[in-house]
């Protein structure tokens, strides 16, 4: 067991972390330290192109597909880098960490031939079409609809709390394609082209005033049979295979930022004088520990280890982040007290602590509530009873 | 980087939780109650299992390892409550070592590795002294400002308490200080950090315990008609431990590791780990008894031996607000 990092995986930091520097430094400079999703989406449209360029868009795929082939350390090193150096929020994460593993675990060899390059090359940028009205954490419960017409499936229905639908390309959609099913059977996984007459997107205002999610509406929309990734009537088992990459690397670049966040509360809390507060350097200290905390238990995750450490560590990983960004929030606006809830009359958005207060509260909602996560580590962890079913 | 056991430290655990899971536990730690320490568990710890020596040097005829394999062995050792002087020994060896006082070294540690000489040891804090295993030991540490004092258990005042946990108890020391150990400060930081390490990994080992326990009984025990492991008020707060507990071993490790390696994050991630530790086990031995129901509030039942082990846990080597504050203070580089 080993926490530091070899010398030549240290020089590959060192190299990322000076490209990513001069890119930060220089021509992406106006979009340094972005930390929401809707900001300038034409520059990070060409930060997307511009990562690429210099392979540095997925650097875990293979190389055939525009990766590096990157082993585990280079990845974790990579996302810490491109998090500490301020680079923004991936534009085309759903593309490159959910979409992509999919497509190169189960896609057949005309969909990686035609999808992976467009996403490593940054010019299609996906979204992620699960939710429903009708269907959130029982998301069996989809009811969009997907019949057969010749060479192509159409598409009737609608999804919501799609993110960043508004500046994708393409979208993966669950829908149900055989009638009179219900649960996970007769389900599909469709691939479908946003930018066409059959699809209409609204955006959704969120807590904060700004709308990273929308609505998506399905009136005939189009795409081609061999669109479906595995087969028909599979679309479970890929949808949840294309979750279980949700809990990838990117959480460890994510750390970085909430590293500055939690530097964000200290330096707070030394400016006003709550740093000497024996109280509040209890509840500082618990973040710090929570932090750390996290980082190892990321890389316990990453490394696999034996017997259920994996499965433990990978079980809780979710709810324990995004428990100790709300806990952060929480603790920011404690810190600040009434100062925290004011900004200039002309501000744009909220400054980064009080973003960071309303924004949080999503982060124990989505990619499955803390109540969805407690029963997963009860009921898979633990071997605890299945929650009963309604007959609805 | 692999932040996951390496073959042979998987090896020492497995090896280690087999011999705890035949050798200590329920009726053996009950044994041990009434003088307060199982001996001949003890002697087959270091001479059977061979790990007396565990962190000793080979040249000194130990097998050499690190903090990472007492952690997992200490892990174990907690999970069935063992009651053996393990900390007040993983103290004194690496006090010993620190000092690199050869005369003390060959005075005590052969003795010691082959179990033939126990060691107890305490901090010293305000007024009298609360030393766990005090009046089961031949040798005190105490480690205060002076140093680290290793002392005949003889030369002192012990006077033994009833304790909570009656699987350690703990005695009130008098002693006058005498010479510390050579090496300045480093034996007395070397034991402590052993200590803290020790304690953390026994948390874990018993929180783990406490939890695996509690999750058969949810599974077993009916009412209403279903399994009370079926209740969402109740898995859910099983859930919560055990989110707990993941991060309580990711602590462990960070800590044993940074030890072994040097790392800059030592003390911070030693304070996290106790604290962390010992409010997780805390935690979960106090659910352990309310997810039990009646029985669990039972003399007869071992919830209330994980309980009183937690408390004591938690009291031992800086509690959680004194951890937490050194984390402060080294997170806000200030010393308030
Ligand atoms: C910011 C944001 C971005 C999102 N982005 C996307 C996206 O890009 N694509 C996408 O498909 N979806 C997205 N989502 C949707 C998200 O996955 C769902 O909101 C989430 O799964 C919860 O579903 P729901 O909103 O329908 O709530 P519901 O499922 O209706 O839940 C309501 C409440 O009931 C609780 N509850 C439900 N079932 C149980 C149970 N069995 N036991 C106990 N409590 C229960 C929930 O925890 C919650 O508190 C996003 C959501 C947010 C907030």
């Amino acid at each position: 067991m080993k926490l530091g990092f070899s010398d030549m995986e240290e020089a590959f930091r060192r190299e990322c972390a000076s490209w990513l520097d001069e890119q930060m430094a220089g021509e992406f400079a106006d979009i340094r330290g972005i930390a929401n999703l809707v900001d300038k989406p034409e520059r990070r449209k060409a930060w997307e192109r511009r990562l690429a360029e210099h392979r540095y868009s997925c650097i875990g795929w293979p190389i055939a597909w525009g990766g590096r082939d990157a082993t585990l350390n280079e990845q974790v090193i990579f996302a810490e880098e491109y998090a500490r150096a301020g680079a923004p929020n991936r534009l085309n994460h759903m593309g490159v960490e959910l979409l992509g593993p999919t497509l190169l675990a189960l896609g057949s060899s005309e969909q990686k031939a035609r999808f992976l390059p467009a996403i490593a090359e940054g010019t299609a940028i996906w979204c992620q079409g699960y939710s429903e009205p009708g269907a959130g954490s029982d998301l069996a419960a989809i009811r969009t609809r997907a019949r057969r017409d010749g060479d192509e499936w159409v598409i009737e229905g609608q999804k919501i709390w799609t993110s960043l639908a508004q500046f994708a390309d393409m979208i993966f959609v669950l829908a149900r394609t055989e009638d009179g099913t219900r649960g996970r059977e007769g389900l599909s996984f469709l691939l479908v082209d946003l930018d066409q007459p059959g699809i209409e997107i609204r955006p959704i205002r969120q807590i904060n005033g700004e709308a990273e999610f929308n609505e998506v509406f399905f009136d005939g929309a189009r795409c081609p049979v061999e669109n479906m990734v595995g087969a028909e009537g599979e679309g479970w088992t890929v949808s949840t295979t294309l979750l279980s990459f949700e809990r990838g690397i990117s959480t460890l670049g994510q750390q970085m930022q909430f590293r500055n966040e939690l530097d964000a509360v200290i330096a707070a809390a030394k400016h006003n004088g709550k740093a000497a507060d024996p109280v509040f350097r209890q509840r500082l200290a618990e973040a710090e520990i929570g932090l750390r905390l996290m980082r190892y238990g990321a890389l316990r995750m990453l490394a696999g280890g034996k017997g259920g450490a994996l499965a433990g560590a990978a079980l809780t990983y979710k709810i324990q982040w995004a428990s100790w960004r709300r806990a952060l929030g929480e603790l920011a606006m404690d810190v600040l007290g009434q100062e925290g809830e004011v900004a200039p009359a002309d501000a744009e958005g909220w400054p980064l602590l009080a973003n960071l207060y309303l924004y949080s509260r999503a982060d124990t909602i989505y990619g499955g509530t803390n109540q969805i996560q407690r029963n997963l580590i009860a009921e898979r962890g633990l071997g605890l009873p299945r929650e009963p079913r309604g007959n609805a | 980087m692999a932040f996951a056991l390496d073959e042979q430290q998987q090896m020492i655990a497995e090896t280690a939780a087999a011999f705890f899971a035949e050798n200590a536990g329920g009726e053996r730690t009950r044994a041990a109650m009434a003088s307060g320490i199982d001996r001949d568990l003890w002697r087959a710890y270091c001479r059977e299992l061979g790990f007396g020596g565990l962190t000793v040097p080979e040249d000194l005829g130990g097998a050499g390892l690190g903090h990472v394999e007492l952690a997992v062995v200490a892990e174990q050792a907690g999970r069935t409550l063992a009651a053996i002087p393990l900390l007040g020994h993983a103290m004194a060896t690496a006090a010993l070592l620190a000092s690199d006082d050869r005369a003390a070294i060959d005075a005590h540690l052969p003795a010691m590795m082959a179990g033939d000489r126990s060691v107890a040891a305490g901090e010293r804090g305000g007024e009298g002294l609360l030393v766990p295993h005090a009046a089961q030991c031949d040798l005190l540490l105490l480690l205060g400002e002076g140093g680290a004092h290793l002392i005949d258990a003889s030369a002192a005042t012990v006077e033994p308490l009833k304790s909570l946990d009656e699987t350690r108890p703990l005695a009130r020391v008098h002693a006058s200080a005498g010479d510390p150990l050579p090496g300045g400060a480093a034996p007395c930081e070397a034991a402590r950090a052993a200590g803290v390490l020790c304690l953390a990994a026994e948390a874990l080992g018993g929180a783990q315990e406490a939890l695996d326990r509690t999750v058969a009984f949810a599974k077993e025990r009916e009412q209403f008609g279903r399994p009370v492991g079926s209740f969402q008020a109740y898995k859910h707060r099983l859930a919560n431990r055990t989110v707990e507990i993941e991060q309580a071993r990711s602590a462990v490790w960070w800590a044993a590791c940074a030890l072994d390696e040097g790392h800059e994050t030592r003390a911070l991630a030693l304070h996290a780990a106790k604290s962390f530790c010992a409010d997780t086990y805390l935690r979960v031995a106090g659910d352990m008894i309310q997810l039990h129901g009646g029985i669990g509030f039972t003399w007869e039942h071992d919830a209330h031996l994980f309980f009183k082990r937690a408390r004591a846990i938690a009291n031992m080597l800086g509690d959680g607000p004194h951890h937490r504050e050194r984390v402060a203070r080294i997170m806000l580089d200030d010393a308030a």
